[in-house]
């Protein structure tokens, strides 16, 4: 055999890329699975399923290329797209959140690799904003075999709401009785995503210690996040937030973890990351204080997915031996 | 109709007028003045922007063509002559008719004719291949199978045959441009005559080692015998290098030196009728033996009268 | 483990030093050998034999082309044969020597003992004079003319000479075993390269999976102090272990904390960078009057039965040193003529060695066959990997656009060829294949404005 060189390559692969993040979010399902029951489940398997198949069918029938869902990163993106959604989405709507994030989000732009957008986070918005019943049905946790699910919204929904109604936040908060510790083991209302955020914290060091992510991008958003919150909070308390609070909801854990850290639509240096992660943590807040949304995070990172290709364009490699 | 309504059309449809109008004035501004002549050569081109003229693109092209004094260097292999025709009467000068040209692959080294003798790892391009080794057979000159010409091929003229490993020419959509001329970094494929009704004749092999060399790394190599050479009767093929080569414009497609080939090199394309080998071998030989007869009876001749000569003188 | 190495990049294969234990061993020599004439950087050396001279180890049979040229010496006793064309291990046509050997006689003069000389002459022109003729070119792949590198351009001065004892490819053991076995040899000839640049500070550099040459040669450096006059300026650094420690840039950013700017040599931010064999060689030709005719091939490879590291004779058929050990191995999918990540793959197993060839390495099929290329994920391992700060994925899509002043503006020039990117794409993507391509075609064009 004859080939350039080098004659050696290392064991890292596109498939144990992506099947180190299928392990690192497995915490996060299984913990969810436990939280909302057997309803959570059918949201994770009919999202990954029809992320799979649909990604088959449209490499196979449409593009007529080499299928590649060996790869992979379907599964984690309809796992992403799961733990998005309220666990009570009827299938349905599950389908139809894979076929836009799969189909329309990735395959329109050339497959993996040539999207600029989190297809996860594409489908989920496009559900938020089609469906948004269904979208905002959040309910508590029940177990793994409740039955009757309890309507409860989530506690940025709750704030959202308060506030539109004049209270102030620490009324609501009291009122509501939320404590941290609950947040961040979970028990209350939330997507699968949102909830137990030591399960996210679990996978992210995972990914870490395989070397499969840089930690910038996440660390820059929650630093962000807890300074810009801090800021507002400080100048008033009864309107806005504190940064612990702003940390443990919402789908931050989630999204600053595993979504702005997809490889594709986040930008390929440091520098360009920690810019992006400010990006993302400044807009997530405008959003959650000032927008009419209760959440932010989706779209701060869609946002920030658009500006990715200029901020590599401006920042690049430092090369050896120029200034 | 609610006095919103009224003022959300008056607004926008005044916005519309007011940024209408200064793309107007803009454009009239900073307009390019052109001869005009430019735009109705660029209208007769093709629109292929392949390069094939050796500028940069139609529009180039064009632009050239009005300044120069004739259109000696100018010719568009993708239009052809229709186009330059048409060019010529929108300029108003005379051009001369070329012949039409169209792509060969001068290379006969199938996977059956030239065996393999290593196995390539590396990237699918021939010009990876061509700077790592001398390829994996034993000619170092042939076809390397990557497809750069494929690739670079605009008008999907060129395909890779899988059987035999060797680009194929499709002379239909072939337009001449040289882009593939230009890919193969073993200079394998040239722009010929197409023929009269696509007959053409070529050598199909670029090996320029010694014969032994040659047929040993390939079956249908040229060995650079020179048979053909003798052969010829219109002085058009030239052995240089241990290889032959027909001069196209000389070639008069008697296909004599196909027939004497001892290799099957020589290949001529096209042709209604298949080719008689032994027919045609048996005349050439013929004619050669009734000129070597008259080269030793003319020789004999002389001989007798400077005998003459000698006696008298 | 030591934590000093360069800035930028870089890879963390195994090192996979399975033939460290393996002492060089002197290789008898073949019947027949083929000596090179174009086996440096620079013009191919014009040969002063002709078929039918005897000729004897050490004598000289052709001559520097050009400035940047080196002599050849006939590397066994024998008679020149023929002196023409033959394929070299990628099957294109050199122009060779043909030595029939008869006996092992070296030329009057040459000193083959064991007894270490440690008086340094005087003269640095002497000493660089001594290194042209004994033909010393650069041992650490690249055969660049050692007497070319230390005529110093005007105006340059050597701050630091370091020599290169990394041994960063795997596989390789040579240069470690050198190390062990001829530790005094390089370390006298560390301190005649400094004579002759005229520094007096040299550091020898070597990574930490070798112990056990830090120790040795950190041993005689001490003991060696006590001599006086260059050798109190050596020292012995130990680096991390990491690919590509050892190459010259690299190492100039690990000991001295300089990069070389783009279009520049070492010399322009004070560094000369020597090979551990070159620092032998030197040693043997001004010290022993000995010209560069032989040199020490790790043989090495999983699937190869019997590990080696041979001291070879220049112009040996690689098929020769192969069928000594045993035959190239029912497994073995791939020949590699030095390590696996710069490494030339063997297509012709006739070729014979030159002057630059360290290791013959076999690798079986599972362990070099590329995986299939898939679509790049954008996870810009390959920038992080570059030892140069490039960005592979940013060259590729310039290339495939053609736009040849933006490959240019991201320094398509300045790749080293190390191999780091296509080692770490997880797609599989043949992106030193595409960069190098784009760096010949970048080089060219500016080597064409500089013309004008």
């Amino acid at each position: 055999m004859v080939s350039p060189n080098p004659h050696l390559h290392s064991k890292t692969t596109t498939s144990v890329l992506m099947r180190d993040v299928v392990i690192a979010l497995l915490p996060a399902v299984i913990v969810s699975v436990v939280f909302y029951g057997w309803k959570e489940l059918l949201v994770l398997a009919v999202s990954v399923l029809s992320c799979i198949l649909i990604e088959w069918s449209v490499t196979k029938y449409l593009l007529r290329k080499p299928c590649t869902i060996g790869d992979w990163s379907a599964a984690v993106t309809g796992i992403l797209l799961a733990l998005n959604l309220p666990s009570t989405t009827p299938w349905w709507v599950v389908l139809i959140g894979a076929i836009v994030a799969i189909g329309v989000a990735k395959m329109t732009f050339g497959g993996l690799g040539q999207n600029v957008f989190n297809p996860a986070l594409v489908g989920r918005v496009f559900l938020l904003i089609s469906f948004p019943t269904y979208m905002t049905h959040w309910v508590q946790p029940q177990g793994l075999f409740g039955v009757d699910a309890v309507s409860g919204a989530t506690p940025l929904g709750v704030i959202k709401e308060g506030l539109m109604q004049g209270a102030s936040v620490p009324d609501l908060m009291a009122a509501h009785g939320y404590s941290y510790s609950q947040m961040l083991f979970a028990n209350i209302g939330g997507s699968a995503g949102e909830a137990c955020a030591i399960a996210l914290l679990v996978g992210f060091v995972y990914l870490l210690v395989r070397k499969v992510i840089k930690p910038w991008i996440t660390l820059s958003i929650l630093g962000t996040v807890a300074v810009v919150s801090a800021v507002f909070w400080l100048a008033n308390p009864m309107q806005f937030t504190d940064p612990l609070f702003n940390l443990l909801t919402g789908g931050l854990i989630l999204g600053s973890c595993f979504m702005a850290t997809d490889y594709v639509t986040s930008p390929m240096t440091t520098k360009g990351g920690i810019i992006f992660g400010i990006g993302i943590g400044f807009i997530t807040l405008m959003i959650r204080y000032f927008g009419s949304y209760p959440e932010g995070v989706s779209f701060a990172i869609l946002i920030m997915n658009s500006v990715v290709p200029l901020l590599n364009k401006w920042f690049h490699q430092k090369k050896y031996g120029r200034a | 109709m609610s006095t919103t309504i009224i003022w959300t059309i008056a607004i926008i449809s005044g916005l519309g007028l007011l940024l209408a109008l200064t793309l107007y004035l803009v454009a009239q501004r900073f307009k390019v003045v052109e001869d005009p002549r430019i735009e109705q050569v660029e209208k007769a081109m093709p629109g292929a922007n392949c390069g094939g003229c050796g500028f940069a693109g139609c529009h180039a092209f064009a632009e050239s063509a009005v300044k120069a004094p004739n259109l000696d260097n100018h010719y568009c292999p993708v239009g052809g002559n229709e186009t330059m025709k048409q060019v010529a009467g929108i300029l108003g000068f005379e051009i001369k008719e070329k012949a039409p040209m169209v792509a060969v692959v001068r290379c006969n080294g199938s996977c059956d004719n030239r065996p393999r003798i290593n196995e390539y790892d590396g990237s699918l391009s021939c010009k990876v291949k061509a700077s790592l080794y001398s390829g994996d057979t034993l000619c170092a000159f042939g076809c390397l199978g990557c497809g750069d010409c494929v690739e670079a091929c605009r008008f999907g003229a060129i395909s890779m045959d899988p059987a035999t490993g060797l680009p194929v020419i499709d002379e239909e959509k072939c337009t001449a441009c040289g882009s593939c001329v230009k890919a193969c970094p073993k200079g394998i494929i040239e722009l010929r005559n197409k023929g009269p009704r696509g007959m053409r004749m070529y050598v199909s092999c670029v090996n320029k080692d010694k014969g032994p060399a040659a047929k040993k790394a390939c079956a249908a190599a040229c060995i650079g015998c020179g048979i053909c050479a003798k052969t010829c009767t219109h002085d058009a093929i030239v052995v240089e290098n241990n290889v032959a080569y027909i001069d196209f414009a000389k070639c008069k497609l008697c296909r004599e030196c196909e027939a004497m080939c001892p290799t099957g090199a020589i290949h001529g394309v096209n042709f209604p009728k298949p080719l008689d080998k032994e027919a045609v071998k048996a005349r050439v030989q013929e004619r050669q033996k009734k000129a070597r007869e008259a080269a030793a009876a003319a020789a004999a001749e002389v001989k007798p009268e400077v005998k003459k000569e000698v006696d008298n003188g | 483990m030591a934590r000093r190495t360069f800035s930028i990049g870089g890879v963390h294969p195994s090192d996979a030093k399975i033939s460290r234990d393996c002492k060089i061993e002197a290789l008898p020599i073949a019947p027949t050998v083929y000596i090179a004439v174009a086996q440096h950087i620079g013009a191919p050396a014009k040969p002063v034999v002709a078929p039918g001279d005897k000729v004897k180890a050490g004598d000289v049979i052709a001559e520097p082309g050009a400035f940047m040229s080196a002599y050849i010496h006939s590397s066994v006793s024998g008679t020149v044969k023929s002196i023409g064309p033959r394929k070299d291990l990628s099957g294109n046509i050199q122009t060779v020597v043909e030595i029939e050997v008869e006996g092992d006689e070296w030329k009057e003069g040459i000193d083959l003992s064991d007894t270490l000389v440690t008086d340094i002459p005087e003269d640095p022109k002497a000493i660089i004079e001594k290194v042209k003729l004994g033909g010393v070119v650069g041992l650490g792949g690249a055969t660049f003319p050692t007497h070319v590198k230390l005529s110093l351009p005007p105006g340059k001065k050597c701050e630091m000479l370091i020599i290169n004892g990394c041994e960063c490819e795997p596989y390789l053991t040579s240069d470690f075993r050198t190390l062990l076995e001829k530790g005094e040899q390089v370390v006298v000839g560390t301190a005649l390269l400094m004579q002759a640049l005229g520094v007096d500070k040299a550091t020898i550099a070597i990574e930490d999976n070798k112990p056990e040459a830090i120790e040795h040669i950190s041993g005689i450096v001490s003991s060696f102090k006590a001599k006086g006059g260059k050798y109190q300026g050596i020292e012995v650094l130990p680096l991390m272990k990491k690919y590509p420690e050892g190459g010259e840039k690299q190492l100039i950013d690990a000991v001295m904390h300089r990069q070389v700017p783009s279009g520049c040599l070492p010399i322009d931010v004070g560094a000369v960078v020597d090979n551990v064999c070159t620092a032998l060689a030197v040693y043997e030709a001004v010290q022993k009057n000995k010209p560069l005719v032989e040199n020490s091939v790790t043989v090495t490879g999983e699937c190869f039965p019997k590990q080696a590291n041979l001291m070879v004779r220049v112009g040996t058929p690689l098929k020769y040193i192969i069928d000594y050990l045993g035959g190239v191995p029912e497994d073995a999918a791939k020949v590699i003529s030095g390590g696996p990540m710069m490494g030339k793959a063997v297509a012709n197993l006739d070729a014979a060695t030159l002057k630059g060839t360290g290791g013959l390495l076999f690798l079986t099929r599972e362990q070099t066959k590329r995986m299939p290329e898939s679509s790049c994920i954008r996870c810009g391992k390959c920038s992080e990997a570059c030892p140069m700060g490039l960005e592979p994925f940013l060259l590729r899509r310039l290339y495939k656009a053609g736009d040849m002043d933006a490959l240019e503006a991201n320094a398509a020039q300045d790749c080293i060829m190390c191999g780091c990117c296509l080692y770490s794409c997880p797609a599989g993507i043949p992106l030193l294949d595409i960069v190098s391509q784009a760096r010949g075609q970048v080089m060219g064009i500016m080597r064409a404005r500089a013309k004008k």
